[in-house]
């Protein structure tokens, strides 16, 4: 078979890639080692969030968010989307200071979704919060989606294009051959000339096999969620002194994240709840949500997840060779950006060049790291 | 509670009871951790505080308690009722929830013995309001002498049927029938088995006197029975069945229906347990040497927690668990384990011999276990039907895992209890994988709900450092 691309990783930027790539008529190939979206990109606390980003990220996020907000057109399912707000709540006065500063920066950025909301309005869009807080960051419009269901849309999105995805596909090795990438998996070779490593936790090894060496670390933020209660909250709940990411998804339970991780095995892929770290989340909760005390929780779970020291993605073309793209190291925020990462890998690909700067995302900003780091060994 | 025990026992049935027994008599710091109120486990539920004549009704085998609840008593073993275990792990640290307060403790050795659950099997409106398990009712029995005013029909496979038949029946209860519910066939792949079976024949003929006793007076007991389905909009009103080429109705407002006891692994595989699909007993069990030490160094499992044997086996299970803890811990050389536990492998060994015939005479059919129609609910949480799930199949989702992400199967409060071999039958069916290729959903802590308080105060962990 005859393919453009290969893409390795069916997570939800692989499927994202596939998808707006076979969109425009490339024949991709999707390598997923395990089954579509069973990591991070599956398990991910399903937050739609421009609110507080990264300078860097601010202006994938809002593409992100035009996507997202009329996903079905993309991908034919709505994915589960809710739209609503996400607040970043201040407990203090210095809490408060801080969020005035970041929506100061982000206005003199050019942007207007970060908005500085007072105690009367806090309360109004979260009625249930403790009453200590002060104030908050809001962004309406932003919310929540199911990540496994969006994975799975945009898998089916990406086939009826006409995209193949294999699954229990690992990837053993990647080869030069000419101007061609040679793919060595369990499943055979598969040649073609461009690739894409869009492989997640597991990325950083690909890269380095090809000479592009991130200092990537593993992760895998917990997640718990409760049992069903009534409706109490429509909005997305952080703070801006603690970890946290707290909604009430659409059959009443409540998903609460915040980035506490897990103890995990790359090796195994597997993962442990941390149950003193989880003690934390707990407490985080018990202060900003007292209403929970006595709802139980039912679950807990927890994805591989890669991270860069800047917790900024890797997201462009190789440094060293042509027809290598990569799009890796989300740090754990990657869900909403999925959309527009896949379509601006599609037009490196095809146009040689993207719609957004994607300067601070390149590739080679870690080699002066990594030659302190070999320097010092 | 102390921060060093050697032991840590989970459930106080006859497992527990007699493991914690062994051990705390040999020297061992012994900590039993039970959900109930009152030691006995299922079997013996209640077994101290059941009145006389309650304790005639349910029968000899029931009063076999006694003795060894009074053993456990005098033990020695701190015992802690009414205490959840809602994680392991493999430090050997156990998560407890006693009247809302949470706590991690550790303990040098592990032994699981919480016993089984009732086999969940689904069939059209299996869901209804009066609709019960068999042995859930037979509980209400035990601890609080509770019994249908009404009708009754009880519904499955297996011994319980029987037997609770038998104890309603002699408590004035009006069984209406017994529908069994073991094709035909199985007489016959059972007969091969029979004569090892006739060596612990005490089982046989057990049976073969309730049998008599129910049919002498008047109770009919209906063999073969299929196509089981329960009637009703919002109550249940009465049973359909199968039964010799024709369709029979009972009207009843209460269903019984056990079929069959699978070991509750959810423990053990939050735990990182290896479990292996038992294909006799058609249920996953966690893998175990004949000491019950589990794939995880210091964790064991013994009892109908570990393969389903009976409330006796279970009892000589947890003595030789102990037998070798104690030989884990050095409190005893080799030849000492063995010349302690010999008197009870033997019995189990001689026990094995009943195993064969009992679980082809009541094996279930695949029919039953993987081919529900499209319109029965398999999730009782989430409400998720049959359909749904052959839908997430067809959508190329091929493990219960996957499925579980895609419909929330298995995702509510009973943490997957209910669904999550029914799922993997049918997902296994649809695929034309077996049932050990597709698995099993992924447990983690909590496996039992544990309020978000509780957690914020959960003690006897580090603070995290992040």
């Amino acid at each position: 078979m005859s393919v453009d691309v290969i893409i390795i990783g069916g997570g939800l930027m692989g499927l994202s890639t596939a998808l707006h790539l076979a969109k425009r008529g490339s024949r991709c190939l999707v390598l997923e080692k395990d089954t579509p979206a069973r990591h991070a990109s599956g398990v991910n606390a399903g937050g739609l969030r421009r609110l507080n980003r990264d300078p860097a990220e601010i202006p994938l996020s809002v593409a992100a968010a035009e996507m997202w907000r009329d996903i079905a057109s993309l991908v034919d399912s709505d994915c589960d989307v809710r739209l609503s707000v996400q607040v970043r709540v201040a407990e203090s006065l210095s809490d408060l200071e801080k969020l005035e500063a970041r929506a100061a920066m982000v206005r003199a950025l050019g942007y207007d979704h970060e908005e500085l909301i007072g105690r009367d309005e806090l309360y109004r869009l979260v009625p249930a919060l403790a009453p200590h807080c002060v104030g908050a960051l809001a962004c309406r419009g932003d919310g929540y989606a199911r990540p496994f269901h969006a994975a799975t849309a945009f898998r089916h999105k990406a086939e009826e294009l006409g995209a193949e995805v294999r699954t229990d596909c690992r990837v053993d090795r990647v080869e030069r051959v000419g101007e061609h990438w040679r793919v060595v998996s369990i499943q055979g070779e598969f040649e073609a000339p461009v690739l894409v490593n869009t492989a997640g936790a597991w990325a950083g090894g690909i890269a380095a096999s090809l000479g592009e060496a991130v200092p990537l670390t593993s992760g895998a933020p917990m997640m718990m969620v409760t049992a069903r209660v009534p409706r109490f909250l429509d909005a997305v709940v952080g703070a801006a002194g603690r970890k946290l990411s707290f909604k009430q998804m659409q059959n009443g339970t409540v998903v609460i994240g915040g980035a506490h991780l897990a103890e995990h095995d790359m090796q195994r892929e597997t993962t442990h709840i941390d149950m003193a770290r989880l003690k934390t989340s707990a407490q985080t909760v018990m202060a900003l949500f007292p209403r929970m005390a006595d709802v139980p929780i039912v679950r807990t779970w927890a994805g591989l997840e890669a991270f860069t020291p800047d917790h900024l993605p890797v997201i462009g073309a190789s440094a060293i060779y042509p027809g290598l793209h990569h799009a890796f190291g989300f740090s754990a925020h990657g869900f909403q950006l999925s959309p527009a990462v896949g379509r601006v890998m599609s037009e490196l690909i095809l146009d040689g060049r993207a719609s957004l700067s994607l300067e601070a995302f390149r590739i080679d900003r870690f080699a002066d790291t990594l030659q302190v780091r070999s320097a010092s060994d | 509670m102390r921060e060093d025990y050697d032991l840590a026992v989970v459930g106080a049935g006859p497992t527990g009871l007699a493991a914690a027994t062994v051990a705390a008599e040999h020297g061992l710091r012994v900590a039993v951790f039970d959900e109930q109120e009152v030691p006995g486990g299922q079997v013996y539920r209640a077994i101290e505080q059941a009145p006389a004549a309650r304790a005639e009704l349910l029968g000899p085998d029931y009063r076999a308690g006694r003795d060894l609840v009074a053993d456990f008593r005098a033990s020695g073993a701190d015992y802690f009722p009414a205490t959840q275990v809602w994680s392991l792990n493999q430090r050997l640290e156990l998560g407890l929830l006693h009247t809302g307060a949470a706590r991690m403790v550790t303990a040098r050795r592990v032994l699981i013995a919480n016993g089984a659950q009732e086999r969940p099997v689904p069939f059209p409106d299996w869901t209804l309001p009066g609709v019960m398990y068999a042995g859930g009712a037979q509980i209400l029995m035990k601890s609080a002498g509770l019994i249908p005013g009404q009708g009754v029909v009880i519904a499955g496979t297996g011994p319980l049927l029987l037997l609770l038949g038998w104890q309603y029946h002699r408590a004035g209860v009006a069984v209406q029938a017994i529908l069994e519910t073991a094709p035909r066939r199985n007489l016959w792949r059972a007969l091969p088995y029979l004569p090892q079976a006739l060596l612990a024949h005490h089982y046989v003929t057990k049976g073969l006197r309730l049998e008599r006793y129910l049919q002498r007076h008047g109770v009919p007991v209906h063999k073969a029975v299929s196509d089981l389905r329960a009637l009703g909009s919002d109550q249940l009103q009465a049973v359909e069945y199968a039964h010799r080429d024709s369709t029979q109705r009972i009207d009843t407002e209460l269903l019984l229906v056990q079929f069959g006891v699978i070991p509750q692994t959810h423990l053990a595989r939050a735990a990182g347990c290896e479990h292996r699909w038992d294909p006799a007993q058609q249920c996953w069990r966690t893998t175990a040497d004949a000491w019950g030490n589990t794939s995880v160094p210091g964790i064991m499992v013994a009892g109908d927690g570990a393969s389903i044997g009976g409330a006796v086996a279970a009892r000589h299970a947890g003595r030789i668990a102990a037998f070798a803890a104690l030989h884990e811990l050095a409190v005893i050389g080799a030849p000492e384990r063995d010349r302690l536990a010999a008197a009870d492998l033997k019995w189990l060994r001689a026990d094995l011999h009943i195993r064969p015939f009992l679980e082809a005479l009541f094996r279930l059919p695949d029919e039953l276990l993987a081919q529900a129609a499209d319109e029965v609910v398999i999730c009782r949480c989430e409400e998720i039907t049959a359909g749904q799930i052959r839908d997430a199949v067809a959508d190329g989702h091929r493990d219960p895992n996957q499925v579980k992400f895609l419909t929330r199967c298995g995702m509510g409060p009973c943490q997957g209890r209910q669904c999550s071999d029914s799922v993997a039958q049918l997902v296994a069916a649809a695929t034309g994988q077996s049932i050990v290729d597709v698995g099993a959903y992924r447990i983690r802590p909590p496996v039992k709900p544990l309020p978000v308080a509780a957690l914020a105060n959960l003690s006897g962990v580090e603070e995290a450092a992040e």
